[in-house]
């Protein structure tokens, strides 16, 4: 099975090629990049006015199987992230039951290659059950195809455990994404804590909660000389301390969701359940520090925290609505809207925070870059259709997004996975 | 369009409520058991007045008492502009009272049918008089005047107009005047 | 008066402008003179049905919205968060379009999370009534806290509120800061730092901890209720400290001003925020807000539920 895309302006993280290319795939491979390629009963793809970019890479998201199928499964969560423009994700292990050993994540694997819409590989829990006591077994873990380890949703409460996590997991060679909120802190805010928040009476997060884990776990990489990816940043205050981590040369690594450079808490004036997010939508201070460390590269990836829930969950009120939004399809539109279009990340930093710096920090070697020989994971987009966000064009089986109703430039137009079509736009 | 007439000016006026206050006093022999209820807001101030000609004919004081009837209007729901509720102050127990119950002009009649509820919820007078300056007839409810001071034959593409200088801060008078043709359009749409 | 009644629902104090709090206070009135009377009933509501849908105790302010809706002839039912279809896994919105389906007129609700009344608003064609949501706004409340300070000092206009006590969980604390800062009153609210919501002052009002200073300074003392679980999270070393800290008793209130006004949105926890002598003492007006709370309860129900804007009209009827 082969493909050949003529006329691509190919985005690569280190290098946006001027003049349109023809890339040539056979057999999930990108064989050929060069001008004028031509290959006799070759399927030929015109991407002529659009821009081309390596497979987007998802680091964080919850596709819900096994165990909370009515808000997503394997299946309409590939089909969401295709559609979104993904080629690999990272699925959380807050699944029921918890992704704590090789058999769920086996099952998980399985299930997603039989839908083979996208590369989904499970991240295994820190803690068996995530219940924050006992390890898991984690080269049973790596050995059934986990990358990383996360008890996301939760934070590694108890700071020798994860200290333990810490040394246990680098010899294992997974690293840990840490989830990080002080439970005690958090006290299940379930908004900013802020000015906004006194008015609508509404719990707060105080954003230490998030800053106190943020500095314990750098403190705890930097004395182990361990890694650290601190999963969906959402404060100043923390892209300040990781700034400061990386000048210190500490293995720290981050990550921030669309929802969180592109929304504040005033969001949540509306009562829309929609809003309610953790970590959640902070201040317009927080919004622009987290657009500079992705500008800058302190916040090394976008994620989305695709986080699926039933519009029965989210027609209660809002203390009791559960966290999390969608975000796989609407990803690519906000962050050519919010950053490309604003002049906070090029086309070649879009390609690193959303491509290039997953695959370099999940350590998948033939993905994040268009070159001979790497995995033929394109993702094509058309950097100028405006669409609208509207409910009824979302494929997931959840449709928790604040951002319906909402219009974005920048839209996906083919997704290629293994070197076959998995999106194509009507 | 024609030029609002004058029906009544001051004088008129006041000889008219002169008069209704003799025939109050001449059917009740007097002012014993007697009470005045004003309609707010023109009923009220021709109750005082009222009083004000049984003092000097009688020399006796009639209790006065102000009714606001918003509150048992019968098309409360259906009206565009709500009214605003204004105090009712009745002082004095009606129960086995003879009230005169006082108005600006009588109409269709369901102003009366209001207050005539309201003021039953306030006790049990002995009966209940009704005083008007002006009757224009038209009425839509079985009720009648026990005192007018004028009748005045109007069509329903006219408006009676009571001026009075305690509320309108100018000299009292009663005009008669055309409704304008958007006024009975938007009545017309009403009904429908 | 010429002011326009304009909300479909009344959510919160926030919303209204001045004259638009001035209207109620004003309807209000007369609301209070209908409750003096021996029939305290008018047909002003005749046919439409008003819906209590209590998703949390509260026997008061329940009782005072059933009395008001009696007595302007409203047929009332009553719905609590134990006996409905709630505590089985149905939605809010699912519970009020039900209620809606049976072409109910208005929902007053209650609820603990806040904004709950806001989304059933949006949704609704009832009119909604927020008895108080969450942390966040009793308006009806607040409206009966202005009625009764403008009944016994004539205005509001100028004077000087201390708001004492839990601000943080405060519905009421809330609403009745926007109240007072429309109607031009200065506050200053007063408690423990750990029970004061962050950024509190941006509200327009100013903070203390000094319950002293801020009685020798009011025309107005509000005291909050206590709740004994702010001990039980660790808000408070404890609610005897809490008590000789922030309570008011006979003994502080010396330092008072003369016509010193005291209120508390009940129920009172005597011997904690305010001592018994000071509750049933001369400046108290705890029980004139109950009684006004009917007539502001009347006065919001029958502009809520007339139509369009309220004025006055005169004329040929």
């Amino acid at each position: 099975m082969s493909l050949l895309i003529k006329n691509a302006i190919i985005i690569n993280a280190d290098r946006m090629h001027k003049e349109p290319q023809d890339i040539l795939i056979e057999k999930g491979t990108i064989v050929k990049i060069g001008k004028g390629i031509s290959a006799d009963g070759t399927k030929v793809f015109d991407a002529a006015g659009k821009l081309v970019f390596p497979g987007l890479i998802d680091m964080h998201v919850h596709l819900r199987e096994p165990g909370r199928e009515d808000k997503e499964t394997i299946e309409t969560g590939s089909r969401a992230a295709a559609k979104g423009g993904f080629t690999t994700v990272l699925c959380m292990p807050n699944t029921t039951p918890v992704i704590d050993n090789a058999m769920i994540v086996e099952a998980i694997l399985k299930e997603a290659r039989r839908v083979g819409l996208v590369n989904v590989i499970p991240v295994g829990a820190i803690t068996r059950g995530q219940n924050g006591e006992e390890l898991t077994d984690m080269f049973e873990l790596k050995q059934a195809g986990c990358l990383a380890l996360s008890d996301d949703g939760k934070t590694v409460g108890n700071s020798r455990l994860m200290r333990l996590a810490m040394e246990y997991s680098r010899m294992t060679g997974l690293f840990l994404i840490e989830h990080c909120q002080d439970p005690d802190l958090w006290c299940k805010g379930v908004m900013n804590e802020g000015d906004v928040s006194t008015v609508l009476g509404l719990k707060g997060d105080p954003g230490i909660s998030e800053t106190v884990i943020v500095g314990r776990d750098i403190e705890l990489a930097r004395y182990l000389n361990a890694r650290i990816h601190l999963a969906h940043m959402s404060l100043k205050r923390s892209v300040e301390l990781i700034r400061f981590a990386k000048s210190q040369g500490i293995a720290v690594t981050a990550e921030a969701c669309p929802h969180h450079f592109t929304l504040t808490d005033e969001a949540v004036k509306t009562f829309d359940t929609n809003t309610k997010v953790n970590p959640p939508l902070r201040t317009r201070e927080d919004v622009d520090a987290i657009k500079e460390g992705l500008k800058d590269g302190t916040i090394d990836c976008i994620v989305t925290d695709h986080a699926p829930h039933t519009a029965e969950e989210k027609e209660m009120d809002y203390d009791h609505a559960p966290y999390g939004m969608i975000g796989l399809e609407t990803a690519v539109g906000l962050t050519v809207t919010e950053l490309v279009e604003k002049k906070v990340l090029s086309w070649t930093q879009m390609a690193e925070r959303m491509s290039a710096a997953p695959a370099r920090i999940a350590g998948l070697a033939n993905k994040g870059v268009i070159r001979e020989g790497a995995d033929a994971d394109i993702t094509i987009i058309d950097p100028e259709k405006v669409w609208e966000v509207r409910k009824e064009d979302i494929v997931s089986k959840s449709k928790n997004s604040p951002f319906i109703g909402r219009k974005l430039k920048g839209a996906v137009v083919t997704t290629i996975y293994g070197g076959k079509i998995t999106y194509q736009s009507s | 369009m024609t030029m609002p007439s004058k029906i009544l000016d001051h004088d008129a006026i006041r000889r008219a409520v002169s008069r209704v206050a003799h025939e109050v006093l001449e059917k009740n022999k007097g002012t014993g058991g007697l009470c005045i209820v004003g309609i707010r807001t023109r009923g009220a101030v021709l109750a005082e007045r009222l009083k004000e000609c049984i003092r000097q004919i009688e020399g006796a004081e009639v209790p006065v008492g102000i009714l606001d009837i918003t509150l048992y209007r019968d098309d409360l729901t259906l009206i565009d502009t709500q009214p605003v509720v204004r105090e009712t102050s009745i002082h004095f127990d009606i129960t086995d009272k003879k009230v005169v119950l006082v108005d600006d002009v009588l109409f269709t009649g369901r102003t009366i049918r209001a207050a005539l509820d309201a003021l039953i919820d306030f006790g049990r007078p002995a009966n209940i008089q009704l005083a008007v300056l002006i009757d224009r007839g038209h009425r839509e409810l079985p009720i009648r005047a026990d005192y007018v001071g004028k009748n005045i034959p109007t069509s329903l593409n006219q408006n009676v107009k009571v001026v009075l200088e305690e509320v309108d801060s100018r000299a009292d008078e009663v005009v008669v005047e055309e409704r304008s043709k958007e006024a009975r359009d938007k009545d017309a749409e009403k009904k429908k | 008066m010429t002011t326009e009644w304009t909300h479909k629902d009344l959510l919160d104090v926030k919303d209204l402008s001045r004259e638009e709090i001035e209207l109620v206070l004003e309807t209000a009135k007369s609301f209070k003179e209908v409750s003096a009377r021996d029939v305290k009933k008018v047909p002003a509501l005749r046919g439409k049905t008003v819906v209590m849908l209590f998703f949390e105790n509260s026997t008061r302010t329940r009782a005072s919205f059933e009395l008001a809706a009696k007595r302007l002839s409203a047929d009332t039912i009553n719905i609590s968060a134990g006996g409905s279809s709630l505590s089985k896994g149905e939605t809010v919105l699912d519970t009020a379009r039900n209620l809606e389906a049976m072409n109910i007129d208005a929902i007053v609700v209650r609820h603990p999370s806040s904004g709950v009344p806001d989304v059933l608003a949006r949704h609704l064609k009832a009119v909604v009534i927020n008895a108080g949501d969450g942390c966040r706004a009793h308006p009806t409340q607040a409206l009966l806290d202005l009625f009764t300070i403008k009944e016994k000092l004539g205005k509001i206009d100028g004077l000087k509120v201390g708001i004492v006590g839990d601000i943080l969980h405060s519905r009421v604390a809330r609403s009745n800061i926007w109240g007072f800062n429309k109607l031009g009153a200065r506050v200053t609210v007063c408690g423990p730092s750990t029970l004061m919501p962050p950024g509190v002052e941006k509200l327009g009002i100013k903070v203390t901890n000094d319950i002293d200073e801020l009685i020798r300074e009011s025309d107005v003392l509000m005291l909050l209720r206590l709740q004994k679980e702010r001990q039980e999270n660790q808000f408070l070393p404890s609610v005897r400290e809490y008590a000789k800290r922030f309570g008011v008793n006979q003994e502080r209130l010396k330092q008072a001003k003369k016509d010193i006004v005291i209120m508390h949105p009940g129920p009172t926890n005597r011997g904690v925020e305010l001592s018994a002598e000071v509750a049933d003492g001369e400046y108290s007006v705890i029980l004139d807000q109950v009684t006004n709370g009917v007539a502001v309860r009347m006065a919001v129900l029958y502009l809520l539920l007339g139509k369009g804007k309220s004025k006055v009209e005169e004329g040929n009827v």
